[in-house]
């Protein structure tokens, strides 16, 4: 258990240990490392940004949505009142054709009662020169009273 | 011819010879053989591990390995930054090779006493001692290395002047205590190598001395009692090493700062 050149072996052994971790051992790990810290951090970063950018989209398509929302209910309200406006619309124009309809009815049955008028007068007239003929057929001139029996005739009328 | 010694002289002969390094060479020229094949070989294997993760370090997502070495790394690197203000590229690898290489060393005691000079022996070698960590010329081999350190950084950063003069005025500024401050300084500055190499020493030979005398214990009390020695033993060799490193940090960053 003595000190010997054991040492000295020893320490030359140590020597180029620690020249080789130095050179080429700790600098690229040490560097790894820094880099993922970087990396970890920048991505930290980009997260908490992507949040903040999330909040703010979201606050935004809110605002859409309740412009939306109002705009769509403004429609609506239109819509209705169009609808009621074309109601009233069709409403009026059904009851002006209707009008116009039984007026036209009327006009008619008036012309057609005319007409009826017209010949009933005819008959009546044609069926009273008859019976006076049958009953007057010898006193009565035909041709002296027919103008007295025109004047009945259109009096009938 | 190992086993004809431990029957001739016994348990004493049994744990001298686990203690006995394979050595060459005479008096101050002997090669401790075994510590000086363990340690390289050891060293060699942080270096390759660590190398093949360097290689291939990723800032992604890291494998297995490189997490395992990562943590490591920044266990260490925290150290480091926790004891150490300066700007020194040099600490924190040289902190990392201690941590590591001394952690494999003293690792090295947890293998069985017998296997590795078990197998020695059958390959003709008479002695075998596997923890590098046992051998007092591993652990002065590393604390004269940071005492270099410690003086070469003192002067670098101190300036010889500067240094001289804290050595000869410090603690006591005053003249008349130069010949005092200088013994303690002295003392100061001594302690450190050899504390630092001592107290490493100590526990891993006392450590490994529990092993072998428990292996000289009967066969059905030895899982007994080797059992919670070795998980005791996972605490000592990390927390070693660890200490070894923590220490080497600190004085390495008192050699940086003034008075």
């Amino acid at each position: 258990m003595s000190i010997n050149a054991t040492l000295i072996g020893q320490m030359i052994t140590f020597t180029l240990l620690v020249w080789f971790t130095m050179k080429y051992i700790w600098p690229p790990l040490i560097e790894a490392l820094e880099e993922r810290r970087k990396k970890i951090a920048e991505g930290l970063a980009a997260a908490e940004k992507g949040q903040e950018e999330m909040d703010l989209a979201e606050k935004n398509a809110l605002a859409v949505l309740k412009q939306a929302k109002e705009q769509s209910s403004e429609i609506v309200s239109l819509a209705q009142k169009r609808a009621n406006e074309v109601v009233e619309q069709s409403k009026h124009n059904a009851k002006k054709e209707g009008e116009r309809l039984i007026d036209a009815a009327k006009t008619q049955i008036e012309q057609e009662l005319q007409q009826a008028k017209e010949g009933l007068r005819q008959e009546v007239s044609t069926l009273a020169l008859k019976a006076a003929e049958q009953i007057l057929k010898k006193e009565i001139n035909k041709t002296e009273h027919k103008a007295l029996i025109a004047k009945v005739a259109s009096q009938l009328g | 011819m190992a086993t004809e010694v431990h029957a001739a002289e016994g348990a004493t002969g049994y744990i001298v010879h686990h203690l006995t390094p394979f050595s060459v060479g005479e008096g101050f020229w002997t090669l401790h053989l075994d510590t000086l094949f363990f340690s390289a070989i050891l060293g060699a294997l942080f270096i390759w591990f660590f190398k093949t993760v360097a290689e291939k370090a990723t800032a992604g997502e890291p494998g297995l390995a490189q997490n395992f070495v990562e943590m490591i790394i920044e266990f260490v690197d925290q150290q480091v930054k926790d004891s150490f203000h300066g700007k020194n590229d040099l600490i924190a690898p040289l902190s990392l090779t201690i941590f590591c290489w001394v952690f494999l060393w003293n690792a090295m005691d947890m293998l069985p006493v017998d296997l590795i000079p078990g197998v020695a022996t059958m390959m003709g070698g008479d002695y075998m001692r596997v923890v590098p960590s046992t051998d007092l010329n591993a652990t002065f081999a590393l604390s004269f290395s940071v005492f270099f350190l410690i003086i070469y950084y003192n002067l670098k950063i101190k300036g010889a002047f500067s240094f001289s003069k804290e050595l000869l005025l410090h603690p006591f500024n005053t003249v008349f205590l130069i010949p005092f401050n200088i013994l303690l300084n002295l003392v100061e500055y001594i302690a450190k190598p050899v504390s630092l190499a001592l107290r490493l020493f100590g526990n891993l030979y006392a450590g490994e001395l529990i092993f072998i005398l428990i292996a000289l214990m009967p066969w059905y009390l030895q899982p007994l009692l080797s059992f919670p020695w070795a998980i005791f033993h996972i605490l000592i060799i990390t927390l070693q090493a660890f200490i070894f490193m923590v220490l080497t940090i600190v004085y390495l960053s008192m050699a940086h700062e003034e008075h």
